[in-house]
């Protein structure tokens, strides 16, 4: 069997972690191979060993059979790999071109030849069927027209073998299709990929061949025709993976959260959240559906304190919290998993242990007459760490260095370690592997269950049917029904979403 | 190799970044007709021939010390503050001022008294540009710069008109005040070290337990590295960033209370500013913004200042080439990142 690419039995160490141990990986030519494994399994550390980021302690690299040495990107370039980055590398003031060029520059006469370059752009847009204007701006265009640069680049490269690095992470489900189509086209083109994901449906969908890891251990190669979701899911995790949520009917008693007609305006003066009612009674889970940019994010941060309501009121276990400062809100009762972890959830260069207390680190046992108490608090993150099975090499180790799955659950340990009384959790399981996923919706559960109030906040239709015991309908800052998910339908939930009413979205489906 | 990675790079790094630095001096040297084996001779004893350059090389350093900790404090909390300049300059005027009042009170009492107000005033002007940062959100670089000619042609106008004294100069401050030192002096044959080090080595104390042990220090680093997560953890972002530059601007104005009331016991009318504050940047820097990094980096420092005398005396060396020279060793200490880099490029291409 002719492989376009081999890795043998490569290892990858860190200080105190082996991040790749014994990994093998062939891709042969024309196929869509996907790499599965957790977060923090080591998928992006084998990429980056292949395209030469690190070099590996161990393993051999044999390039369309021959063995080659990847010192760094460059030679990876050379040798026809191109990576499409997850975090997209591109100059938002560039345009579609001078991005794709960059450091390849054609000249003329000294002078770069963008009319050229913008000729080729397009000829290779064409030919893959990416339809991208060579001339429009970057910050003008939109995430999935974004990777579609990223793509682009890589091609003009003279790329063959395509990384995707967890591509659909950012896209909506349409970008996705589009994405499946774009993917499927190249392959026809005569192209090879390997697709990062721990995405089963699409694995499912577009892959022929997929390769697990799990903890940085190779566990197998698989045709993708030959095995299920389940499968791949129990190869991946480990065990069983439960996909639906058992939890038992809601016994909700009082009112916890009460919001009546609030509204919030957005940093451009413009009413977000417009004229809001909402009430969240302890023990159940409220779902907010709605499609992003309905103020969802907006209501999250009036009832947080990290922005001012203009009118209307927030009520906490009847008591008026409306327009309280953060600290007052959390000290009141509530706790709140933030939307982007990386910006409001977590200080990045702060230890774990750090991060564990960052609403709490002036209270005691923390801290005592204004001095910190570092035993007290490091003692603390062990526990959580411990306790929410946060994969961490210490509690001393800084958050940036921890991959989403383990920051996330770090977050969930410290909110919901301080017990709060109302739990917000917005999109809490953004871009997490399933086994996260099942780990963080259990807790959820187990809060309600508790009889604390949930308000969750998500844009995957999945998570809302199958955590909320009641489904609220945001659209255009409003609450335009609520629902029950054992009455309703993705389909019936995705029209009011649209704006349509309920008696009509009723009729049509 | 080996050497350059691991546990020994914090040494190794540095003392091969000096030896480059000192290579390509020597090289400038040669072609412009000197002796570099003379020369660095003569700066090698200029550190550490005799007690007095010992002293006057402490002495250079308390005031970057703190200067550089003003700088490395703000940096923490993700602020430049450029103004450690003006901050000192009224920092040192206001410890002359207590200085010359309360007669006879003792010094006890009097030296505290005296760099307690040098801090105050350093604060108040650092203040200025915080508040304008936190609340109008005025780049505080742009702020700080205008606040040094300021505070230059502030000072000297007060100078000018109550306290000037024969020489472009104030009077002499009281003896209870001076941080000057008979004994210090005589055990390092007549140089002009004084108490100051002292002080110096209490300021870096204190830097490092506020923004490691205190609650204060955990809200200042926190806004420092994103002021997003401080925000949603409930820290009053924009009161935090005021109290960095106060800090800041305290620590200043505690090196500006060396010069007033130890180096010179007094303060002239300047035409220009001293450099130190400016030096404190690149001693912060130097120092990775760290308490004992500052420490170590004002050693440097002061070392090649007083150093460089002597390869003026003794070899010859003219005063600008001197400074050439000196530039270049904290040229290549400060990019010690570009031994990083070559050390790891050879290594990654396996070739040793």
């Amino acid at each position: 069997m002719e492989y376009v690419i081999e890795m043998r039995n490569i290892r990858k160490e860190f200080p105190g972690i082996v991040a790749n141990d014994n990994i093998t990986l062939q891709l042969r030519k024309g196929e869509i191979h996907a790499l599965l494994g957790e977060n923090g399994a080591g998928k992006s550390t084998l990429m980056n060993v292949l395209f030469g980021l690190y070099q590996p302690e161990k393993g051999e690299i044999h390039v369309r059979g021959k063995k080659v040495n990847i010192t760094d990107p460059n030679v990876a370039n050379e040798l026809g790999i191109g990576m499409v980055h997850q975090h997209f590398m591109l100059v938002e003031k560039f345009t579609v071109t001078e991005n794709i060029i960059l450091g390849n520059e054609p000249t003329a006469k000294g002078q770069v030849d963008v009319k050229k370059a913008a000729k080729d752009v397009e000829a290779i847009s064409k030919q893959y069927g990416l339809s991208v204007d060579p001339n429009a701006k970057i910050e003008d265009i939109s995430v999935g027209m974004q990777q579609r640069v990223e793509i682009l680049k890589t091609l003009y490269r003279g790329a063959d073998i395509l990384i995707f690095d967890e591509p659909t992470a950012v896209l909506t489900p349409q970008e996705i299709k589009e994405l499946i189509a774009i993917m499927k086209k190249l392959i026809s083109e005569g192209k090879s990929i390997i697709l990062i994901t721990h995405k089963l449906k699409e694995i499912m969908e577009v892959s022929d061949r997929c390769t697990v890891i799990r903890r940085g251990v190779g566990i197998g190669t698989v045709d993708v025709a030959d095995t299920n979701q389940d499968e791949l899911a129990s190869m991946m995790v480990g065990r069983e993976v439960n996909f639906s949520i058992q939890k038992k009917p809601s016994e909700p008693s009082n009112e916890t959260l009460e919001i009546s007609s609030l509204v919030v305006e957005d940093a451009r003066k413009v009413s977000a959240v417009n004229g809001m009612n909402l009430s969240v009674r302890a023990g159940e889970i409220v779902g907010i559906a709605g499609v992003d940019g309905n103020g969802q994010s907006e209501l999250i941060e009036a009832i947080t304190g990290l922005r001012k309501a203009k009118s209307g009121s927030i009520k906490l276990n009847g008591k008026d919290v409306t327009n309280w400062k953060p600290r007052r809100v959390t000290e009141s009762g509530i706790g709140h998993i933030p939307q982007d972890r990386h910006k409001h959830g977590l200080v990045l260069d702060f230890s774990i242990g750090e991060n564990m207390v960052l609403q709490t680190y002036y209270k005691r046992p923390f801290s005592r007459n204004g001095i910190l108490n570092f035993s007290t608090i490091m003692d603390k993150a062990k526990s959580l760490i411990k306790e929410y099975d946060v994969r961490t090499p210490s509690e001393m180790t800084p958050a940036r260095a921890l991959s989403g799955g383990n920051q996330q659950k770090a977050i969930i340990a410290r909110e919901i370690d301080r017990s709060p009384n109302l739990l917000i959790a917005a999109q809490p399981t953004r871009g997490l592997d399933v086994g996260a996923i099942e780990f963080i919706h259990s807790k959820l559960v187990e809060e309600r269950d508790k009889g604390k109030a949930v308000l969750l906040i998500s844009f995957e239709l999945e998570e809302i049917m199958n955590v909320s015991d009641r489904i609220a309908v945001i659209y255009e800052g409003k609450i335009v029904a609520i629902v029950r998910p054992e009455e309703t339908t993705e389909q019936e939930l995705g029209l009011l979403m649209a704006g349509a009413n309920r008696k009509k979205a009723g009729e049509t489906t | 190799m080996k050497l350059l990675k691991g546990k020994w790079a914090s040494i190794t790094v540095p003392l091969l970044s000096v030896a480059l630095g000192l290579l390509v001096g020597g090289i400038i040297m040669l072609v412009s007709g000197y002796n570099p084996i003379v020369a660095y001779a003569a700066l090698f004893n200029g550190i550490f021939s005799n007690t007095y350059v010992l002293g006057e090389t402490v002495r250079q350093m308390t005031p970057l010390i703190l200067s550089g900790l003003a700088v490395a404090f703000a940096f923490r909390t993700g602020l430049f503050n450029i103004g450690v300049e003006g901050q000192l300059l009224v920092g040192w005027l206001a410890s002359v001022y207590i200085g010359l009042q309360f007669e006879g009170l003792s010094p006890v009492v009097h030296i505290p008294l005296a760099i307690l107000a040098a801090a105050l005033a350093g604060a108040i002007w650092a203040f200025v540009p915080g508040f304008l940062k936190a609340k109008y959100q005025v780049h505080e670089v742009i702020t700080t710069i205008m606040m040094n000619y300021v505070a230059l042609h502030v000072v000297n106008a007060i100078i000018r008109t109550y306290l000037l004294a024969p020489g472009e100069r104030t009077d002499q401050i009281n003896a209870s005040a001076s941080l000057q030192s008979p004994f210090l002096e005589t055990i390092t044959d007549f140089s002009r070290l004084h108490y100051g080090f002292v002080v110096a080595i209490i300021g870096a104390i204190i830097m490092w337990f506020l923004l490691w042990k205190t609650t204060t220090g955990y809200e200042l680093r926190s806004v420092g590295f994103n002021k997003y997560a401080s925000e949603y953890a409930g820290i009053n972002v924009q009161r935090n960033i005021v109290l960095s530059m106060v800090i800041s601007g305290a620590f200043a104005g505690a090196a500006g209370a060396m010069e007033g009331l130890g180096t010179y016991g007094y303060m002239t009318v300047m035409a220009d500013f001293t450099g130190v504050g400016f030096d404190g940047i690149a001693v912060a820097l130097l120092g990775a913004n760290g308490a004992l990094g500052v420490v170590l980096a004002s050693a440097l420092f002061g070392g090649l200042k007083i150093g460089a005398l002597n390869m003026q005396s003794v070899a010859q060396v003219p005063t600008q080439l001197v400074e050439i020279v000196i530039a270049m060793i904290i040229f290549f200490v400060a990019s010690s990142y570009l031994i990083h880099w070559i050390s790891n490029r050879v290594s990654k291409r396996g070739k040793i």
